[in-house]
């Protein structure tokens, strides 16, 4: 029986020549992620250990982005703690550079790596064919102290992508309406693996949302084959594969979903649950007090795009707040030159410095009772952008942008 | 094997870590400080109420959404015995074993009522109201990991460290 690319990823890590859903093997990191969310709880943990060592520091990569920069003393105590370990400790450290996956993708993941991070989104890696999961600070723990930890073996959910995009559509338009279809838990202990003759068409920016939101259906990664795309993109920043890997032809899935990009329509998850789908038409004209184009999800290049080509010549609607959040550094300095942080300013958008902002319902533009958010972040639950009585709207670049100069949920006209 | 009784407290579908554990009281000091507001966007009140040996029956994925362990040390810390649920997110599920929280899948919420008090049979079955309902036996590594009151006691343990 063949294997899947979790199962071949799992088993290079393993030391051993095959894997198998269901199986658990103690596996050696490539790297562990960790930000300034729960690094604090880390290193106290660490700190009340009896023999405290880190196996390899190299393979740490510490990012402040959930509270850049820093909004209270209690959080500039939490980074300082996290700064001056990093430091003693030589452990690569970010702040200010962006949000931790986006730094990742741009530094650090190749493809057939196996990567930890205390992050849910870190499922994200797979755009590159690594496999990323999300632990908490325990296994996080663990795993810094000794190098290793333990997995199961996922199931995998294959979808078959073909067909192309239509303009104004985005893959967040894809990764809503699959989660809309399997449901909040439908990939919940499993891989969720794209493929297909459509992925060709779609970037490593549009590969990295369809990865990122696998954790909202309960994945416990994203994973694609690594490609012409893939190598491309690799090329550009200086790294090579480690291994790349795409599922046998008899591998065995759990499920297999067939999905034309073309038949895509641009959607809406309404608040409080990521499944909770319906198309931008069938919300279109309520109200909205802010929108957010950024996050880990949508704070890239191509959205930023998007939504300049969406505003340019027009202006934010009276009584909205637009909050416009680039992803990482290369991100805002490439927008800059391209003109596009300009046109967001003039249109009269607040444009701010990379950090995982409003997405996660700290530091910057939260929302008051029984206001509306409509947000290219990764969650809507229920209180995360803010009061517990407010309501928050996930939508892609272009329906976002729409809103914003609309003052209600618009679908953006091209 | 372990035996204990608990007044039940239930709740939905789909409970995030977000309504476990807010963002905005992530910054406070330590669990202890966090436990007034736990659960406190669905149901503000609970926390109050809780007490220890108390017991969550809720329906599935439990759990969702972020890897803040701040969510089951809170449970924790305030008494919950354990959270029986129709199924559980998995980073959650680590967790809460990762910090000797004992977590039960079972489609037992769609059997009780809050304020019901069950008998619980670790690896055996729940009983309540007269009815027995079967649960799975737990491997034995977790089984330490829980009896040690979590990852690190255990890893102490069995390293001659205690």
């Amino acid at each position: 029986m063949g294997m899947t690319i979790a199962e071949k990823i799992i088993a290079r890590a393993a030391g051993v020549d095959t894997a198998k859903a269901g199986e658990i093997h103690v596996v050696t990191l490539d790297y562990m992620l960790s930000n300034d969310g729960t690094t604090h709880l880390t290193i106290d943990k660490y700190n009340n250990l009896k023999n405290p060592h880190i196996a390899d520091p190299s393979r740490l990569v510490w990012v402040v982005d959930h509270n850049v920069p820093c909004d209270s003393v209690k959080t500039a105590q939490s980074q300082k703690k996290m700064r001056d370990f990093a430091r003693e400790r030589g452990i690569d450290f970010y702040e200010g550079e962006g949000i931790c996956h986006q730094v990742m993708v741009e530094k650090y993941v190749r493809p057939g790596q196996l990567i930890f991070g205390a992050d849910s989104h870190t499922c994200t890696y797979g755009c590159l064919g690594a496999f990323g999961t999300g632990v908490g600070c325990t296994d996080y723990l663990y795993a810094m102290v000794t190098g290793k930890s333990w997995v199961m073996v996922p199931e995998t959910l294959r979808f078959n992508l073909t067909g192309t995009l239509r303009k104004g559509v985005t893959a967040r338009d894809v990764i809503l309406t699959i989660i809309g279809k399997i449901g909040a838990n439908g990939a919940n202990y499993k891989a969720m693996e794209f493929a297909g003759p459509g992925l060709a068409g779609l970037s490593v920016s549009d590969r990295f949302v369809l990865c990122n939101l696998a954790v909202e259906a309960g994945a416990k990664t994203g994973l694609m084959p690594v490609d012409e795309v893939t190598l491309e993109y690799l090329e550009a920043h200086g790294r090579k594969p480690l291994a790349c890997y795409e599922s046998d032809p008899d591998a065995e899935f759990a499920e297999v979903y067939d999905i034309d990009l073309s038949e895509i329509q641009p959607v809406v998850a309404k608040p409080h649950f990521v499944d909770n789908l319906a198309l931008v038409s069938e919300v279109a004209g309520t109200k909205i007090h802010e929108a957010f184009l950024g996050s880990c999800s949508n704070g890239r290049l191509e959205d930023l795009r998007l939504g300049a080509e969406v505003i340019k010549g027009k202006k934010v609607a009276e009584g909205v707040r637009f909050l416009v959040v680039p992803a990482s550094r290369d991100i805002y300095n490439q927008a800059a030159k391209e003109g596009i942080l300009d046109t967001f300013m003039e249109a009269g958008a607040i444009v701010m410095n990379p950090n995982c902002s409003v997405c996660w319902g700290s530091c910057q533009g939260v929302i008051g009772e029984g206001e509306v958010l409509i947000s290219t972040g990764t969650r809507n639950f229920k209180g995360r952008a803010g009061d517990r009585n407010s309501f928050v709207y996930l939508a892609n670049a272009a329906t976002v942008t729409a809103s914003a100069v609309a003052g209600e949920i618009a679908e953006a006209c091209f | 094997m372990e035996h204990f009784s608990g007044k039940i407290y239930t709740m939905g579908d789909d409970i995030d870590t977000d309504i476990i554990m807010p963002t905005e009281y992530l910054a406070l000091p330590s669990v202890e400080d966090m436990k007034p507001y736990a659960f406190s966007p669905l149901r503000p009140e609970l926390a109050g109420m809780l007490e220890p040996g108390d017991c969550i029956v809720a329906g599935k994925n439990f759990g969702c959404g972020s890897s803040r362990e701040q969510a089951p040390e809170v449970i924790k810390a305030l008494g919950i015995r354990c959270i029986v649920a129709k199924s559980f997110a998995r980073i959650f599920f680590r967790n809460s074993i990762n910090n000797g929280l004992l977590l039960i899948e079972s489609d037992l919420i769609d059997h009780v009522q809050e304020g019901d008090v069950m008998d619980v049979e670790v690896g055996r079955q729940i009983r309540v109201n007269g009815a027995t309902y079967p649960i799975a036996d737990l491997p034995e590594n977790l089984l330490e990991i829980l009896d040690a009151g979590g990852l690190v006691p255990a890893m102490r343990k069995r390293n001659g460290l205690e």
